[in-house]
């Protein structure tokens, strides 16, 4: 048999709501089934027990929701962006939307192996109240001001102390109607040097001795970045969309 | 977006979020404002072997097609989240509109299994329903029961409102119809018990009396008032082919055990072993239209997005259509990269033709169940299994190229010795043997038989019915006779043997056929903390013993008795079709040791052949 044609595709959606309960690896059989529903000609690979050729840019951790989460699959044949987007949002359940659909090139490579960062929003949720601390003055003397930031991390067999400032591209603090602070992060993620936004938000308030309640905050992922010679590029604006 | 009934911080601090928050593929979204009707429909174990189960998934279905109706779904919240619902006073709620169960008009439970008679208190507790029926108001919902365990209600008659006796698709309407003439014409609870009791099939515990003897068995069972019938009709579906079937089913989030589309083919058993309580209550037999399955199969398939179809039934083998179907499903989408699993299918040359195409056979498993070891024995309880077509299975199977064989038997049956026990040993040894004959260079290393034994619980409806059951003892004494046996085996080897803890036997027994005695007992376990009682980790043996105890419940009554024949059964008011008189002859031929022939070679006059359908009409196997 010859080589059979397959079109890499890359698919953005957002994850909100109630949705934000289930963890990565249902939310791999949720598309998964996905597809088949929206009737994606999804290509599979060989052997006894195929599986649908996919794959997820960077997981999502349990309660954490997102406006830009990133699959890449392959299919046979392909309709037009729209229209893909249109057949796959029908069979979507309330909590995840598809916002776009594109082709790729055929030697581009997956999502998953680009990451290199991501921007996080992080807020306190309606029920609970933020520090009352001078937040312009925290961000000032931990933030700003060090050259570096050290951090021990305790893993499950040791110990591992590293730069929370080389991995904090960006740091900006604002503030929301009712005046609570509203963190906005990019940070690096991906296989090696991931860093988890909350342990960002953890150090900062550590550093004025206060220790917050993990779950009276939100963390919301806002993009998805790879890295190129210019700088980072959302994994959403690569490839084109197919008309 | 309905709001979640748990804050993020139940959610996040619990396993399986997943499991409270519904918004499934499918789930059915309406406006409790616009129904009549608040249904919710519970399966009263953990979520996921809940949403596995067939017939919520036909009644939520057929319940919501009715626009005056909205079912939800509510399950038995795991010991963590039902700590917590206890502490912060959280009532339970349904999945779809997260809203408290207490609100809804009717509460209803599939009883699948004795061991979840806690988790239904479980449920009502939790709901902040009262847990006994004479307790509950005009503000509380009617709370009605279905399902197997159905079929002997009396243990569970202290906490429902009412049963339903057979098959869900027939009277539902009627009963809902029933419902919404009563609650506009302001009457009281009991008005309406009465009226439903008037309903074929449906059971109204309340309304009847019970006398006992002085041995303690029962003297009297009588409705207590004029109009409620003495017997209940079973309830029967006649057009399988027409009955309402789920084209959408829902799709769990999380894997259920049930990760897949089932696909119905019929109801029902024509074999007649004398042990199964299945193969009793949903006679007669009656096959789905080959066409109507294959257009079920491809919408359900669409719909779900499920990568694997399973055909359910209790014997696939006897469907008369197999071939077309398996063939058809195999043709339709074995290359989409859809799984076809056929369970309960006889081992020949056709089925392990078809399972060499859809499963590895180097990773699957070949499944017998002789349920019994010895001939003598498999003829008592009707198991028309014999060990040269067991054997000449097996011997085709490993030429396919399996090596694995799991077999599955039954031990304290009726008339059981230490023979019958050992020669299960022997037959595990004899397969083993099959595959050795077989030259080397067409074998693939050692041969894996893996042996299980689960103890013998007899159930109403069946011949078995009056059969006495042991002491928890006796049956690990049986365990130990097959364990000696399997190692003296020359293959001993390559045969493995697991069996069941018997402390959990002897509870089922005594509430597969207690009386309505036994609701304190139950409620007491459950104020002592039993809960997920069919899970060996939470299963507290030494909690029920205190709870039989302390209500001053002899359970040996209930089991190591052998009922007579003149006995009043608890079950006895209930007509299931077949007949007592049909049982006991049964249960006769069965101590003498002949055997029964299945329902397509020859009628045995069982009593089904009433509901004038199914296999009884089929041919000419009709009682003159």
């Amino acid at each position: 048999m010859g080589e059979v044609y397959a079109l890499k595709i890359r698919i953005k959606f957002r994850k909100y709501g109630v949705m934000k309960f289930i963890g990565h690896l249902d939310m791999m059989r949720y598309f998964q089934k996905c597809m088949r529903r929206a009737e994606i000609d999804i290509a599979y690979s060989e052997g006894f027990s195929p599986h649908q050729i996919m794959s997820f840019a960077a997981p999502l951790g349990v309660g954490i929701t997102s406006d830009g989460e990133y699959v890449d699959i392959e299919v046979h044949s392909s309709q037009s962006s729209e229209e893909s987007i249109k057949k796959l949002n029908e069979v979507m359940v309330e909590g995840v939307e598809i916002i776009s659909y594109r082709k790729l090139g055929d030697t581009d490579k997956n999502a998953m192996s680009l990451v290199a960062a991501a921007d996080y929003k992080l807020y306190f949720k309606d029920d609970y109240e933020a520090p009352s601390v001078n937040y312009q003055e925290v961000y000032r003397k931990f933030f700003l001001n060090p050259s570096e930031i050290l951090i021990t991390k305790q893993t499950k067999k040791s110990e591992r102390t590293f730069d929370l400032k080389k991995l904090v591209y960006d740091f900006q603090i604002d503030y929301d109607r009712k005046g609570k602070p509203v963190f906005y992060l990019k940070v690096s993620t991906g296989s090696s040097d991931n860093l988890k936004p909350e342990l960002v938000l953890e150090s900062f308030f550590k550093s004025e001795g206060i220790t917050i309640n993990p779950l009276s905050v939100q963390i919301h992922r806002i993009d998805v970045y790879g890295k190129n010679e210019t700088g980072f590029v959302s994994l959403g604006e690569m490839g084109e969309i197919i008309e | 977006m309905t709001q979640p009934a748990l804050k993020d911080e139940i959610l996040l601090a619990i396993d399986k979020p997943a499991r409270y928050i519904g918004n499934e593929v499918n789930m059915i979204k309406k406006n409790p404002k616009d129904v009549a009707i608040r249904f919710a429909m519970c399966f009263p174990d953990v979520y996921e072997i809940g949403m596995s189960h067939l017939g919520i998934q036909i009644l939520y279905d057929m319940f919501n097609q009715r626009e005056d109706v909205y079912c939800e779904r509510v399950y038995s919240p795991w010991p963590d989240l039902h700590a917590i619902l206890k502490e912060k006073k959280i009532p339970l709620f349904a999945l779809e509109t997260q809203q408290p169960v207490k609100d809804f008009d009717f509460l209803g439970i599939t009883i699948q299994y004795e061991m979840c008679y806690t988790n239904i208190l479980q449920v009502l507790d939790l709901s902040l329903i009262p847990v006994k029926s004479k307790e509950r108001t005009k503000e509380h919902p009617f709370v009605i029961g279905g399902g197997p365990c159905a079929y002997n209600p009396e243990p569970l008659a202290d906490f429902f409102d009412m049963f339903y006796i057979g098959e869900g698709e027939t009277v539902y309407d009627r009963l809902f119809d029933c419902y919404k003439e009563w609650k506009s014409a302001g009457k009281s609870r009991r008005e309406f018990l009465v009226e439903a009791s008037k309903i074929p099939g449906i059971y109204v515990p309340s309304l009847y009396e019970v006398t006992y003897k002085e041995d303690k068995t029962i003297a009297s069972f009588t409705p207590v008032e004029k109009g409620v019938p003495e017997k209940i009709q079973k309830q029967v579906v006649m057009d399988m082919t027409g009955a309402s079937y789920p084209k959408k089913p829902l799709v769990p989030f999380i894997k259920a055990t049930q990760d897949r589309v089932v696909l119905e083919i019929q109801r029902g058993c024509i074999r007649g072993c004398r042990f199964c309580q299945a193969g009793m209550i949903y006679r007669p037999t009656r096959e789905k239209d080959l066409e109507v399955l294959k257009r079920q199969a491809f919408h359900m398939l669409k719909n779900t997005g499920h990568e694997e179809i399973s055909l359910s039934s209790l014997s696939s083998s006897d469907y008369s259509d197999l071939k077309e179907l398996v063939t058809y499903l195999i043709d339709e989408f074995k290359g989409k990269g859809i799984n076809i699993s056929l369970p309960s299918l006889r081992i020949d040359a056709f089925s392990l033709d078809v399972m060499s195409k859809v499963q590895d056979v180097r990773k699957s498993s070949l499944t017998f169940a002789p349920e019994a070891g010895s001939q003598r024995l498999r003829d008592v309880i009707n198991k028309g299994l014999t060990e040269e077509v067991i054997l000449q299975g097996a011997k085709e199977a490993f030429l396919g190229g399996w090596q694995k064989v799991k077999l599955y038997f039954m031990l304290g049956l009726p008339t059981e010795t230490e023979e019958d026990m050992a020669s299960i040993g022997e037959l595990a040894n004899k397969i083993a043997a099959a595959y050795y004959e077989i030259p080397k260079d067409r074998r693939n290393g050692r041969c894996q038989i893996t042996i299980s034994t689960s103890f013998f619980v007899p159930k109403p409806f069946t011949p078995f019915q009056w059969a006495k059951m042991y002491k928890k003892e006796h049956y690990l004494s049986c365990a130990k006779v097959v364990n000696d046996s399997v190692k003296g085996q020359l293959n001993r080897k390559s045969i493995k043997y697991n069996w069941h803890e018997a402390d959990v036997t002897v509870l089922e027994g005594i509430l597969a056929r207690g009386d309505r005695r036994l609701g304190k007992v139950i409620q007491r376990a459950y104020e002592k903390g039993c809960i997920f009682d069919a899970w060996s980790d939470f299963f507290d043996n030494e909690k029920w013993m205190e709870a039989f105890l302390e209500c001053k419940i002899d359970p040996d009554f209930y089991t190591l008795r052998e009922r007579s024949f003149d006995e009043i059964l608890p079950w006895d008011f209930i007509d299931a079709g077949v007949t007592k008189d049909f049982l006991k002859k049964q249960y006769e031929t069965a101590l003498a040791g002949h055997v029964t022939l299945n329902c397509r070679v020859k009628c045995s006059g069982c009593g089904a052949n009433k509901y004038g359908g199914g296999v009884c009409i089929e041919n000419k196997n009709q009682v003159p």
